[in-house]
């Protein structure tokens, strides 16, 4: 039966995760975003709230949930509604879990979803994107090889969150042609985390470029064994996340610009009260709403195990877009005080920008 | 529960409501569309048919928007001629009493076919609909109403046919403004009602849309929806006024779903041309690998998708009895312009197939631009989403 209600206890979620981003993460966004570093303490904060572990089974140490695409987009976008870069942090753990959980043999759930069901924060990421311009996550550049009982991974990575801290990577790489997932061990010989990588934005989140040089993981570490993973739907679980997120940056730069725009007097009255700002601003909200229940929809057909990638790419592309319109009205409705750093709604332009680029950034 | 997938039963009715549309509405479309005022008399008797059988019982709740945009995908200008209360029985029910429902629609499902409908729009004032000038004078126990009325959707069918039923929007007070307008019940073959022209349409031609007349048109004083009496002193607060808006809360998404029905046709037969050449659609493929055809494509693929999921949700809003003024305004505005594009868009991609008249493409590119036009056009409801977002009055928006 069509029904637009989140469940209960996707609500209970929703209030609590609203309340850290309220109270939290909008409080040292822009510290963070400065600085270049988020606080362990905020991290650790919201992973007690188990995000994560609580949709990883209890043998494996998690909390034995749902692992509900729907649930995880509603937990984006709030998160991405307080900080991108925190979000991103925060949630960098499901890059590997997500993928182990849903498409990894029971071996490897066995091995690694313990290892990210700490009740401290412990990094570990996926490293899928490549610099280059016409990068494509269906025809990598990276290799994977098989040699005796070793792949042999080669190649080169950017936009790998976390990647100096995780104890586990889950490196993209094509194989005769397909992509599949390696799991590398942090320390591995051949693989080498570069420098700190400096965006336009997302810059609180720390991301690395990874080079793979004969880089060796043992055979058994291929993600799902011998059958190999799902790639696709790894995909479109990406493409859901990012675009519940892109919709909590919309919602962001909406709302405040909103706010402004009542404030703002111009003219003699409240610049929101000319149709010229107005139109702008109901736009926006029709495009956020359209949006979000789009990625719900697309979301519905993961936790239903069907084909998702229509409705998944329909949606990313939709939100790429979607979130480009909003954020830069969102600055054009500031003016001038919308280009000034005392403003969040440029950090949130700069943010926006990167959602076309950030595949298999995120995970529901 | 978030859920997306109608009941078993709905996907019957959708299925029903599709073959119908398929196969009575398709291969009449054309006669329809170049014939204007002919009547499908025969398709209406099927149709009032298929009513009492249920299949084209519709209302207002996304059971009824599910098999509104499939007939609509079949013809939009014929679904506008399916004969029930419509607009007329929407604003009875936002607004009448329990007896007046009874009175008014009770017997509706009885006898031949029959229509409602609803008399807002003048020749001096659309969208404004507070500057409405035909008047209701209250002489005994009838209220005389004389002006001039026109764009009244159906209102041929309701004006003359038996049994039908006109909803007049007349001020019974000028100097009141908005506390003034009230609605009133016009059954059909009331003297002093007449039908003084039929307009001849972009598209929908199928769909009669009449200019209609109040000569000393005199009904029972109980046929006025709502009270009576007027509240000079807070003009705002009105309820005639807020019974309209409140029947276009319920119809705007309705409107959506026929947009949506038109879209959907126009998606389909360009993917279907595309498939007939070998012309895929690649999902799930990086953007700087697609054709300019397939992002034009998924684009419009993704309007719709975004138009359909805001109008469902008003209406399962409207389900839940939770306010949607908001929510509808959003689905008629964004399906509204999303159709009018993603039709022209269709005809400028099948090039002289699509501008060709031996296909209807074209045509429902005609049918698709009324609606971004009628139960508000795409700035009012912009217009009301702004105000609502913006927490603002009319005054402080305007």
């Amino acid at each position: 039966m069509i029904s637009f209600s989140p469940s209960e206890e996707q609500q209970m979620i929703v209030t609590a995760v609203k309340q850290f981003a309220n109270g939290e993460m909008r409080k040292i966004y822009r510290e963070c975003e400065e600085g270049g570093e988020i606080p362990s303490s905020v991290v650790d904060t919201a992973w007690q709230m188990g995000l994560v572990a609580s949709s990883l089974p209890e043998e494996c140490g998690g909390f034995g949930g749902e692992h509900s695409a729907i649930t995880g987009s509603l937990i984006s976008e709030e998160l991405a509604w307080g900080d991108l870069s925190m979000a991103m942090h925060i949630l960098s753990p499901a890059l590997l879990a997500y993928p182990v959980l849903e498409t990894g043999t029971d071996a490897q759930r066995k091995k690694y979803l313990p290892l990210v069901c700490d009740e401290k924060f412990r990094a570990a990421t996926s490293a899928l994107i490549e610099p280059r311009f016409d990068f494509d996550p269906y025809s990598l550049s990276t290799t994977a090889r098989l040699d005796g009982d070793q792949y042999v991974l080669d190649g080169a990575k950017c936009l790998v969150p976390l990647a100096a801290e995780a104890d586990l990577l889950l490196v993209y790489a094509a194989e005769n042609g397909s992509s599949q997932g390696f799991i590398v061990e942090r320390g591995t010989r051949g693989l080498e985390v570069g420098e700190r990588e400096k965006n336009m934005g997302i810059r609180g989140l720390a991301t690395y470029g990874l080079s793979l040089k004969n880089c060796r993981v043992p055979r058994e570490n291929r993600l799902g064994g011998a059958k190999g993973g799902d790639f696709e739907r790894i995909m479109n679980r990406s493409r859901v996340a990012l675009a519940a997120m892109a919709v909590g940056v919309a919602r962001a730069a909406f709302e405040y610009s909103r706010d402004y725009a009542r404030e703002r007097v111009a003219f003699g009255e409240p610049i929101a009260s000319r149709q010229a700002i107005a139109f702008m601003l109901a736009e926006m909200a029709i495009e956020i709403d359209a949006t979000r229940l789009m990625t719900w929809e697309a979301a519905w057909k993961l936790d239903r195990k069907e084909d998702a990638t229509k409705e998944a790419s329909l949606v990313k592309a939709y939100a790429d877009d979607m979130v480009m319109m909003v954020t830069d009205r969102g600055v054009q409705i500031l003016g001038g005080h919308g280009y000034i750093r005392e403003h969040p709604v440029e950090l949130w332009l700069r943010n926006a920008r990167g959602f076309a680029t950030f595949d298999g950034m995120a995970m529901v | 529960m978030i859920d997306f997938e109608p009941t078993p039963e709905q996907q019957e009715e959708v299925k029903a409501a599709h073959a119908f549309a398929r196969d009575l509405f398709r291969p009449v479309s054309r006669h329809y569309d170049e014939h204007e005022h002919d009547s499908p008399d025969e398709l209406i008797d099927k149709m009032w048919a298929e009513r009492s059988k249920g299949t084209l019982a519709l209302g207002l709740d996304v059971a009824s928007a599910l098999r509104i945009e499939e007939l609509c995908w079949g013809d939009a200008g014929l679904f506008m001629c399916s004969p029930g209360p419509g607009l007329g029985g929407a604003a009875v029910f936002a607004s009448g009493t329990k007896e007046q429902m009874e009175r008014f629609l009770g017997g509706f499902n009885e006898g031949g076919p029959k229509w409602g409908a609803m008399a807002m729009t003048e020749s001096g004032c659309g969208s404004d609909t507070s500057a409405i000038t035909t008047t209701a004078v209250r002489d005994g126990d009838h209220w005389v109403l004389n002006g001039e009325k026109i764009f009244v959707t159906w209102g041929k069918r309701a004006a003359e046919n038996k049994d039908g039923l006109v909803v007049v929007w007349a001020t019974v007070d000028k100097s009141a403004g908005r506390a003034g307008m009230k609605s009133f019940v016009v059954p059909a073959g009331t003297p002093g009602m007449r039908v003084e022209k039929l307009e001849k349409k972009l598209g929908i031609r199928a769909s009669d849309t009449a200019t209609i007349v109040f000569d000393d048109c005199r009904i029972p004083f109980e046929n006025i929806l709502g009270s009576p009496e007027v509240k000079k002193t807070d003009k705002t607060q009105t309820k005639g006024f807020k019974g309209a808006m409140a029947t276009f809360d319920a119809t705007r998404p309705i409107v959506g779903a026929m947009a949506l029905g038109v879209g959907r046709a126009a998606l389909d037969f360009v993917r279907e041309a595309l498939e007939k050449e070998g012309v895929k659609i690649r999902y799930g493929v990086r953007k700087h690998k697609l054709t300019a055809l397939e992002r034009d494509l998924m684009e419009m693929e993704a309007n719709y998708k975004a138009a359909r999921l805001l109008t469902l949700r008003a209406l399962w809003m409207m389900s839940q009895l939770l306010p949607n003024n908001l929510e509808s305004s959003m689905a008629k505005a964004k399906a509204g312009l999303a159709v009018t594009r993603i039709t022209q868009k269709a005809v400028e991609i099948m090039g002289p197939l699509g501008y060709s008249q031996k296909f209807l493409l074209e045509k429902w590119m005609r049918d698709a631009k009324i609606n971004d036009i009628f139960e508000g056009t795409g700035q009012i409801n912009m217009l009301i989403v702004a105000r609502r977002v913006l927490d603002y009055s009319r005054d402080q928006l305007k």
